[in-house]
């Protein structure tokens, strides 16, 4: 009897089709492209405000622009999609433990939403939104 | 007493057979069942009654021993806890993914057996005790602080079901980072250091980027994707007092 183990090729490119989860899971990495776009974006506004009103108001004009809006709201749900699949894993890399118990992961989760509640409104009263 | 209820189950297995195949080949059984059995059962039936030259691991038949991985209809399951009632139609039976196959069902465990010995899973006491001086005392939340990781039964379905470990075989891969975290965090211990030198490197837990499939197929809920995060706070938490902190230790 000799030994001859099969090792059975994989798919560098195609693996995450094979199942949901690794599906659920590229969806999550794929968001950081869209952050990296808003972040770019930041950085290229603040290079138009260094250059002038004038440029400044042409980059905002660009952004209230159809296809602005568009990407805008693009950015957004990926965003939204990358804070909420992150928050909700939160219980597993920071388990609370109180003397035998652990804390139920809601509180973690609810913790992070309500952080994140307070900062939007925060931004938006800088903003002069209310 | 009603009579089991009994199934005509349809296999699909995938055969190898090192002296003779140079590739896996899927042989189709069909096997009379009952309906309370498990995909084990309905393997064992085949072996005894229809062909006895195909070959698997098992050992306890209820989940606790971890040697009857396999993958049932493309996931990671103890084959011992895969019960024929939740399967339709044909059943598809194949070796564990990302092991190499040493004969039909049965995959070779070096590697993960080789990466287990390498993160020191046993307690390495932080001060040396006489036997005359007595036990290691705990307390029942120091015990919790641990406890769910220690239920690892080192199946490797949590191997088989991890995308990066397949695509990258030096990670030392789930059950063996948690196990070495499980040992980091018994109150007894004093092997932490030696253990990071392991884990808290590109193949260890920074090879994980937390696709979480370890936990949903691990059959003992021990969350070994928990553990990586949390070994992964730990050690940039390590990163920072060393580089931040005045005094910090290289």
């Amino acid at each position: 009897m000799s030994r001859n183990p099969y090792v059975r090729p994989v798919s560098k490119t195609g693996w995450w089709l094979k199942q949901p989860r690794y599906m659920r899971y590229m969806s999550r990495e794929v968001t950081c492209i869209f952050i990296g776009a808003l972040a770019m974006l930041m950085l290229w506004g603040l290079k138009r405000l260094s250059e002038g009103p004038a440029a400044y108001e042409t980059f905002l004009a660009s952004l209230r622009s159809p296809p602005g809006v568009l990407m805008l709201l693009l950015i957004l749900a990926f965003s939204v999609h990358n804070a909420t699949s992150w928050f909700n894993v939160t219980p597993k890399a920071m388990p609370v433990q109180i003397g035998e118990e652990f804390l139920a992961g809601k509180y973690i989760v609810g913790a992070h939403y309500a952080v994140w509640l307070l900062a939007s409104l925060v931004v938006l009263l800088m903003a002069g939104v209310f | 007493m009603t009579p089991l209820k009994q199934r005509l189950v349809q296999l699909e297995v995938l055969r190898y057979d090192p002296e003779k195949d140079k590739a896996p080949r899927y042989q189709n059984y069909e096997v009379m069942c009952n309906e309370e059995w498990v995909v084990l059962d309905a393997l064992t039936a085949v072996k005894e009654s229809i062909d006895p030259t195909l070959n698997f691991r098992w050992s306890c038949h209820m989940a606790v021993c971890g040697s009857c991985g396999m993958m049932v209809n493309g996931e990671p399951k103890l084959s011992c806890h895969a019960f024929l009632r939740d399967y339709q139609g044909v059943i598809r039976v194949e070796p564990l993914a990302n092991f190499p196959i040493e004969r039909d069902l049965v995959t070779v465990a070096d590697d993960f057996i080789d990466k287990l010995k390498r993160v020191k899973p046993y307690l390495i006491p932080k001060e040396k005790k006489t036997i005359e001086q007595g036990e290691f005392k705990q307390t029942p939340a120091q015990l919790m602080k641990y406890r769910q990781f220690s239920m690892c039964i080192n199946c490797m379905l949590c191997y088989a079901a991890c995308p990066e470990y397949s695509l990258q075989p030096k990670f030392i891969g789930p059950a063996a980072i948690t196990l070495a975290h499980r040992y980091n965090l018994d109150s007894r211990d004093g092997g932490r250091d030696e253990r990071q030198e392991v884990i808290a490197t590109n193949e260890g837990v920074w090879e994980c980027s937390f696709v979480g499939a370890c936990s949903e197929v691990c059959p003992k809920a021990v969350d070994p994707a928990g553990a990586l995060q949390q070994v992964k706070v730990a050690s940039t938490l390590d990163w920072f007092k060393e580089h931040l902190l005045p005094g910090g230790k290289k």
